[in-house]
């Protein structure tokens, strides 16, 4: 973690009653986890917005993870089911601008998931390593 | 069971007349039951008393891992619920609290609680969990279910709610009890084993000033009464205390000094042994001056003087005398009582008390002939010449006479002083022999000898010197001594002379009191000091004595135990007050027993100086102390018998001083006008069935805890492990009905979940590890309830092998510890074995014994299994007017039907307090809002320390210091607990003081706090809105502890992101609309009508729609139950009541031919039937309906219950229609009542069950039917004793109390032939409508036919055929089977999704006549909640459409799963506030990104994005400033300013002033 430019920075859009929940028992649990997520509370993954995402690429995130409860266990029904949707769309749109779709990657989660958590944002940080920088970086804050 | 509910209905009405009843409901049981209840009564204008036994809520269900048949995560569909019974303020959460005694009758009640002590402070407790990490003490058991370890300062799990800490403790160790000193030696034990050596020591040495000696010498008690010696070996205390002692030297640990105010009053103390320095080292701690008078010129006393160096080393007795010196005691040797100093003297001398602890040194004799002679020596004397260091000599064959262990001690001096041959006399065997059997084992190891039953009777001499002892042989007889032991006595003619040169008698001592010959103190015949045994004062005022003055020879701890009472009493004598001390030691019961197993077996070790054989050196220690490691392995082995012990390392751990050790118990009163029971169950003690090999066998388990390994948060973390080597198992058994239907156990109910359970948990396990082989050994599936059967089938489909048959016993393998099972497979009728890696035992539910007790204070009647009695047409009252019951203490029951009991019990109570309702709600007036419009964003930041949960890892101090310089923060500071009382009053103060507009709280989870900061802005006059949490402690100080530098920056991030989106926020307003009174309930059957009468007993008008002409429904057609009771004459009653009910307006003939609105504010076109065609009964499928006549009538109403019932399907199959003797179970039943029956006196009766139902067309389980072949089995059986009667099944499923019934019917001769689903039974009808009948019996395999007089099929309910046409006018959903579905499976099983309309009755799936009623109920408690408040509040975080962007589309109406959205003006989108339920999927769809979620607009959650990585620019700005040596000029801050100058203000004037806004 020396030098700040080469770790990657992650943004999640966790749901209010899943994954943010799981992220917490994650703490209580005392579990271990790479420090390079920042997590934004929505109220359901269903309120994330394509704009919302492509703006974090833009302003140069290195990665996005989307995280809503688990299929069939959405407290708003289906909004989880709408956000798988339009992450896949998000990633195909990612593929096109050359970002690559694997900088995003939406989970299901339920709250009482807090190793799961865990492994999400070790397997994110290990692939966003991988995957070095996004290109978009500096210019994106800069201009 | 017979009685009705009508009989007590008038028994229900509260008081008598004229007083008002009161407006409390007391709920007992935090599980999802009393939550239920509690949340449904706060709601609709109750006070909730909620009492739970357990010191966190969320019972049983709190520890599932997933719930069946939808797969949802237990806690995700709980959690929020458990948080919302905490925060409400209409709910008084009492946790560890019972039920003492109850006063009073329905309406009034006066109930005494008890709140059991929880030893933590609730109030301060944060859930922080240091205390948790710091307590040594880990415990097996109780918690997690048995698997696992946690520790004495524990929570059930990590999210437990409220998240508060709990100690278990309940009793003193044994350990501890048995000491004279009462040392906690479990509480010292603790901290050695996890190697906090300060911190034992410590806590010794608070009841012990003598931990080193007594760590040499003490004779242990403790060890003789250790847990652990029923097992293997005691735990070697005395030795762990000296290590203690040894290893805080070595570390430098020093008693912290002590300042003590110097008192004038002086006290004597005579004799410098343990008793004497004890209890001068008391007084001198409390500031008296001591003197110590000594009449040796060594101090001591028998430590010195008994006891030799190989066992306790001078420099050891030095040192602890010597800190006693330095407390200011002054000791004089050489001053013998009675010679050179009188008691009357010292007292004359202005000594204000006097201490006798001389002690007892006159060795006894035995007084045998010859005990005079030469070589004949006294042991006592003998070994304090040796110890003083004089020359004493020893002869070649040495006889030492006594057993104790100063017989011991004196035998290895002997030997060490050069005797050649050294042997023990002692009458009695090894077993009696008082001294310690490891110094018995030491002094025969270095070569002395004992001879056991052995009585010296005279010692023979030869020129007067003695040359030999002459013995008897002696036996024990049956009889007992004094001592308890069995006497010895002499063997007749046994007499021999055994030779010697020297004996040495030592068989006790007596003290010397000739001091008190001239009666200054009284002296006991025995020639001890007479004292009261309370006080220790001796005769003469003033005067105290102790230790083996008084008790002649005791042991050392007795003589320090000693020294401190008299020290205690004299304390209080010389203060002027009574003497005897309070008692302080309470009450305290036998220890725990724990869990063991013969694979913790442990030997204890020892470490020893010599391997050879000869005795070492006169100072040479034999016994050397533990090093570390052994220690810590030998601590290990303790078993914490007394849980908690009481080491105070979670006083030290917690910052927020809640650790209270002395919390007593309480007890309260409160004022309630009903009471509603929901306390849960008990798992089923798997032990009893001792066949299964439970708390044996290690990987035998029970169903609750394999879920409890399932669970992501349990244990294992949710992997599969087995108990005996954490190895993944790779053949898993449940065994079903563990407990269950079984007479040997008397549990001869059926607990109704364990089938489900069970095969949820294989379905997890498929989905955990595919590969796994899951096998479930059942009798009948029992998957009675809605979507069940589909959840077995999807099992199936996944590999999980179902087999028929409960194996008769399990065995062990003993090299794999798989468990081998013997069975009878059913196909082959051959006797199967097969081993399993892990075996789960399904057992199933019972009452608790701590139930009963609290059933018994309130006088309600149990049932014969012991669970609350209930009326089945009165499911939710128990036998006393005004107790309610709900869940599983009615019934063994699932999730659904215990929160459908639970809003039913609610309904009930608030059915009897409707005149009290809201008479004692809380509410909380706030300050006005301030007007915050057109203002600068002026954020105010708080960043928490939290103890240093926080702060250990964030530099919080440095966070605050650079946010000074971030725009908008108007005022910055960190805080030791944001959340402490007087936290939140500076931060009301700051927001003032700075006139903050936002806040930002940089803490623990919002999850749980944002509430609480909310509602404090609202008390500082802020919009609850304008807050912003940072989660710096649950998710970063708390996971990246390994990560310092990682942890600060992420929390300077999610600070800096909050303080970004909080200078974004605008105030969120919620309006309220109007409330329409009164309820429409569409279906005048049983559960319209029920719904309609609780409803009015609650005081809301109804308007009930039916059909047809004829109210009862289906009811109409059923004439008994399985349980008896007189079904017609309820229904009469029901609907004369109806009727009677002025508040009822029934509208027969009529359908609801339009439903418009919302919650609250619905209107229905109801319109009347018609016509001579109409025929009211159901319109058969794809039928013309009938024809409304007549104009529409118009009903305004609050909300809707849909109870629209079920019917019963007419099957094509098994020659129905074909003869007249083939009936359903209905017409059976209505053909018994009626006397209609024509058969002859020995009948053959067939029944099929299953009928054109669990199968492709309708694959679901009707529920009633096996309960109906069983009732209508049952009453022919009755009517035709001779009758053969043959009930043909696939799963019997007499759930619940049912089971009785089956039972009762097998013994009454009804035969029950199961049939596989792929060979039903064919039917073949033959001339004039015989019934030729043909199957395959799997149990016999054999293929029977059957000429049947008469034949019943079980027949499937069928959903109605209008509900199509209803769930279109409603827009509420059916499932794959046509009936209604709720809105959640689980915890909202009477509500739509569609806030304001509700569900009951079979219209919801099949159900039982007790099940419609309770679930009618159930529906109004849920409907009060809306009808019982004027005006409902909306708006808040919703959605709001813009109509300059939008463009009529509609794609929000059509995704929006609450239908919120609406045409509005112009066509364009409107979103409904009091419909919205704030998810903002509609926000994130819009293709015309018309619509913002408020709260959540783009510009809030982009300002948190934006700032993060404003925050990664500047960092690299400034490594790159550095690099180049030049400065990078801030250019976010410009773009912000510019930003925040003009876009923003625009955008909180745009937000005012739009059209949805709230001003």
């Amino acid at each position: 973690m020396g030098n700040n430019g080469s770790e990657p920075v992650i943004l999640a859009f966790c749901c209010h009653y899943c994954a943010y929940a799981a992220a917490d028992l994650a703490g209580s649990l005392r579990l271990s986890y790479p420090p390079n997520v920042r997590v934004l509370r929505v109220p359901c993954t269903g309120k994330v917005e394509v704009t919302h995402v492509l703006r974090a690429f833009e302003w140069g995130v290195d990665g996005v993870i989307v995280a809503g409860c688990l299929e069939g266990g959405c407290h708003f029904l289906e909004g989880n089911l709408r956000a798988r949707k339009r992450v896949e769309r998000t990633r195909q749109l990612l593929d096109e601008i050359g970002l690559g779709r694997e900088r995003l990657e939406m989970f299901n989660l339920s709250s009482a998931e807090g190793p799961r958590f865990a492994e999400i944002v070790r397997e994110m940080t290990e692939r966003l390593r991988r995957l070095g920088p996004s290109p978009l970086r500096c210019e994106g804050v800069l201009q | 069971m017979a009685s009705s509910g009508n009989n007590r209905n008038a028994k229900q009405s509260p008081g008598n007349g004229g007083s008002s009843p009161v407006g409390a409901v007391l709920v007992c049981g935090g599980g999802i039951a009393g939550i239920q209840a509690s949340l449904d009564l706060s709601a609709a204008g109750f006070r909730v008393h909620l009492a739970e036994s357990a010191p966190n809520i969320g019972g049983a269900m709190s520890k599932l891992d997933k719930t069946f048949p939808t797969g949802d995560c237990a806690t995700c569909i709980l959690s929020p619920k458990l948080v919302q019974c905490t925060r409400d303020i209409n709910i008084d959460l009492h946790t560890l609290t019972e039920i003492e005694a109850i006063k009073g009758e329905a309406g009034r009640f006066t109930v005494t609680l008890r709140r059991r002590p929880r030893f933590v402070n609730e109030k301060e407790c944060n859930g922080c969990g240091d205390c948790i990490r710091a307590c040594p003490v880990e415990l097996t058991g109780l918690l997690d279910c048995r698997i696992g370890r946690h520790k004495a300062i524990d929570r059930p799990l990590a999210q437990a709610v409220p998240n508060v800490v709990t100690i278990e403790k309940q009793q003193r160790p044994p350990c501890q009890m048995a000491c004279p000193l009462g040392q906690n030696a479990q509480g010292y034990i603790a901290p050695i084993r996890a190697g906090k050596y300060r911190e034992a020591i410590e806590l010794i040495r608070e009841t012990n000033p003598f931990p080193s000696i007594c760590g040499y010498v003490c004779h242990h008690p403790c060890e003789a009464a250790c847990e652990r010696g029923r097992y293997d070996d005691p735990i070697a205390i005395r030795a762990l205390k000296r290590f203690a002692v040894e290893k805080a030297a070595e570390i430098g640990w020093t008693p912290a000094p002590i300042e003590v105010e110097r008192r004038p009053e002086r006290v004597a103390i005579i004799g410098a042994g343990p008793a004497g320095l004890a209890a001068a080292n008391r007084l001198a701690r409390e500031g008296y001056g001591v003197t110590v008078f000594e009449a040796a010129e060594v101090l001591g006393g028998m430590l010195r003087l008994g006891i030799p160096e190989f066992r306790l080393p001078r420099h050891i007795i030095d040192a602890e005398i010597e800190a006693i010196r330095a407390l200011g005691v002054e000791i004089r040797t050489g001053m013998k009582l009675g010679e050179n100093i009188t008691i009357e003297g010292l007292l004359s001398e202005g000594y204000r008390a006097v201490f006798i602890a001389t002690g007892a040194y006159m060795g006894n004799r035995m007084g045998i002939e010859g005990e005079n002679l030469a070589g004949v020596h006294v042991g006592l004397d003998f070994i304090r010449r040796a110890n003083l260091g004089e020359r004493v000599s020893v002869g070649k064959r040495v006889a030492v006479i006594g057993g104790g262990n100063a017989a011991v001690d004196v035998a290895r001096v002997a030997k060490r002083l050069g005797a050649g041959e050294v042997t023990i006399l002692y009458r009695r065997t090894r077993h009696e022999m008082p001294a310690d059997p490891l110094e018995v084992a030491d002094a025969m190891y270095e070569g002395a000898r004992v001879r056991f039953l052995t009585q010296p009777v005279r010692i023979v001499a030869s020129n007067g010197r003695a040359t030999g002892v002459e013995c008897v042989r002696m036996r024990l007889s049956d009889e007992k001594d004094l001592s308890g032991r069995r006497r010895p006595v002499p063997i007749e003619g046994s007499e021999h002379v055994l030779p010697f040169d020297t004996v040495l008698i030592a068989i006790g001592q007596t003290p010397d009191t000739k001091f008190a010959e001239h009666g200054s103190v009284r002296v006991s015949k025995w020639s001890t000091i007479e004292v009261d045994p309370e006080t220790m004062q001796t005769s003469r005022p003033g005067v105290f004595a102790g230790g083996d003055v008084v008790v002649g020879a005791g042991t050392l701890v007795e003589a320090i135990a000693a020294g401190q009472r008299a020290a205690a009493t004299m304390l209080r004598y010389l203060a002027g007050e009574s003497l005897p001390e309070p008692n302080l030691t309470s009450g305290v019961a036998g220890p725990r027993r724990p869990q063991w197993s013969e694979q913790d077996r442990l030997r204890f070790e020892r470490m020893l100086a010599d391997g050879g054989v000869a005795p070492a050196p006169r100072a040479t220690l034999t016994e050397l102390g533990y090093d570390e490691k052994l220690a810590q392995r030998e601590a290990a082995r303790c078993l914490n018998c007394g849980l908690c012990a009481e080491c105070m390392e979670c006083v030290r751990a917690c910052k927020r001083n809640a650790v209270a050790h002395n919390q007593p118990e309480e007890r309260f009163d409160v004022e309630v006008g009903a009471i509603i029971l929901a306390p849960g169950y008990d798992a089923f003690d798997a032990k009893i069935k001792g066949e299964f090999g439970f708390g044996h066998y290690l990987n035998v388990i029970t169903g609750l805890q394999f879920e409890r390994m399932l669970s992501a948060s349990g244990p294992t973390l949710g992997a599969l492990r087995r108990p005996s080597d954490a190895a993944k198992p790779r053949r898993i058994a449940f065994i079903q009905c563990v407990g269950s239907r079984d007479t040997t156990c008397d549990n001869d109910y059926c607990s109704a979940v364990c089938c489900m359970a069970s095969t949820k948990q294989a379905i997890l396990v498929k989905e955990h590890e595919p590969a796994t082989d899951v096998t479930i050994f059942y009798i009948d599936l029992r998957a009675f309830g809605k979507d069940f059967d589909r959840y077995c089938d999807r099992a199936r489909k996944l590999g999980v092998r179902y087999v028929r048959a409960i194996p008769s016993r399990l065995m062990q393998m003993p090299d794999t510890r798989d468990s081998r099972l013997a069975y009878i497979d059913e196909k082959t009728m051959k006797r199967v074995e097969e081993e399993f890696g892990l075996v789960v035992l399904s057992s199933g539910l019972e009452p608790s014994a701590r139930l009963l007790e609290q059933a018994a204070r309130l006088g309600i009647r149990l049932n014969e299994w012991a669970f609350a009695a209930t009326d089945r047409l009165a499911p939710v009252r128990t036998s006393v007017a005004g107790i309610f019951v709900a869940g599983a203490f009615e019934e063994p029951k699932d999730i659904p039907d215990s929160v459908v009991q639970a809003s039913g019990a609610a309904a009930e109570a608030m059915a009897l307090l409707a005149r009290a309702r809201g008479s004692l709600l809380r509410t909380k007036v706030y300050p006005p809002q301030r007007d915050v419009k057109g203002e600068p964003p002026r954020v105010g930041v708080f960043v928490c320390h939290c103890g240093s949960n926080i702060a250990a890892v964030v530099d919080v101090e440095k966070i605050v210091e650079r946010l000074s310089a971030m725009p908008h923060v108007a005022y910055a500071e960190h805080t030791l607990y944001a959340c402490a009382d007087d936290s939140q009053a500076h931060l009301r103060e700051m927001i003032a003081e700075h006139r903050l507009n936002c806040v930002v709280v940089a803490s623990c989870t919002p999850r749980t706090h944002e509430p609480i900061f909310r509602d404090t802005l609202r008390e500082a006059g802020l919009n609850p809105c304008l807050l912003e949490m940072a989660n710096i402690r649950d998710q970063c100080s708390w996971v990246h502890a390994d990560n310092r530098d990682g942890a600060n920056r992420k929390a300077a991030d999610l600070v800096r992101m909050a303080v970004a989106r909080a200078a974004q926020l605008s105030p969120l307003q919620e309006d309220s609309i109007a409330v329409r009174p009164g309820a429409l309930v569409v279906g005048g059957g049983l559960a319209g009508l029920t719904a309609a009468l609780s409803l009015a007993e609650q005081s809301f008008s109804v308007n009930v729609v039916e059909k047809s002409d004829r109210l009862g429904g289906t009811l109409n057609d059923i004439h008994s139950q399985l349980e008896g009771g007189d079904i017609p004459a309820f229904l009469r009653d029901l609907i004369a009541r109806v009727e009677n009910q002025p508040l009822i307006k029934v509208h027969r003939q009529t359908t609801v031919a339009k439903v418009t609105g919302f919650v609250g504010n619905f209107t229905s076109e109801l319109k009347r039937n018609g016509g001579a065609g109409c025929q009211p009964v159901d319109v058969p499928e794809g039928g013309a309906g009938c024809q409304p006549v007549g104009s529409p009538e118009r009903i305004e109403h609050g909300v809707l219950i849909v109870a629209t019932g079920a019917t019963e399907h007419k099957p094509t199959s098994f020659g129905y229609g074909k003869s007249p003797r083939v009936v359903t179970q209905l017409e059976l039943d209505g053909r018994l009542a009626r006397g209609e029956l024509d058969l002859p006196e020995e009948p053959t009766i067939a029944m099929i069950q299953c009928v054109e139902q669990r199968c492709a067309e309708r694959p679901y389980c009707s529920r009633v039917c096996c309960a109906a072949a069983v009732k209508n089995a049952l009453a022919l059986r009755l009517r035709y004793p001779k009758s053969r009667i043959a009930v043909f099944y696939r799963d019997m499923r007499t759930y619940g109390f049912r089971e009785k019934y089956y039972k009762q019917a097998r013994e009454a001769g009804v035969l029950f032939i199961r049939y596989e689903e792929d060979r039903p039974p064919q039917v073949a009808i033959g001339e004039g409508g015989s019934v030729r009948l043909e199957t395959f019996d799997p149990t016999i395999q054999r293929r029977m036919e059957l000429d049947a007089d008469l034949l019943a099929l079980s027949v499937p309910m069928s959903p109605r055929a209008d509900r199509e046409e209803l769930s279109t006018l409603l827009r509420v959903p059916l499932n794959a089977d046509g009936f209604f579905l709720e809105a959640h499976m689980k915890l909202r099983p009477v509500d739509f999704a569609s806030e304001g309309i509700f569900l009951c009755g079979t219209a919801h799936a099949p159900k039982f006549i007790n099940e419609t009623i309770a679930q009618a109920k159930a529906a109004t408690a849920r409907a009060a909640s809306v009808l019982s408040r004027k005006r409902m509040p909306v708006g808040g975080q919703i959605s709001w459409v813009d109509p300059d962007k939008c463009v009529g589309c509609m794609t929000c109406y059509s995704i929006c799963p609450y239908m919120a959205p609406r045409v509005g003006a112009d066509n364009k989108a409107e979103v409904q506030p009091a419909i919205c339920m704030g998810c903002g999927i509609c926000a994130a769809e819009c293709p015309a990104m018309a619509i913002q979620l408020r709260h959540y607009t783009n510009e809030q959650v982009l300002a948190s994005v934006e700032e993060l990585l404003n925050v990664r620019a500047e960092e690299r700005a400034a490594v790159a400033g550095e690099d180049s040596g030049e400065g990078v000029a801030p250019i976010r801050w410009t773009r912000r300013a510019v930003r925040s100058a003009s876009q923003e203000a625009g955008e909180r004037e745009a937000a005012a002033t739009l059209p949805g806004a709230k001003k």
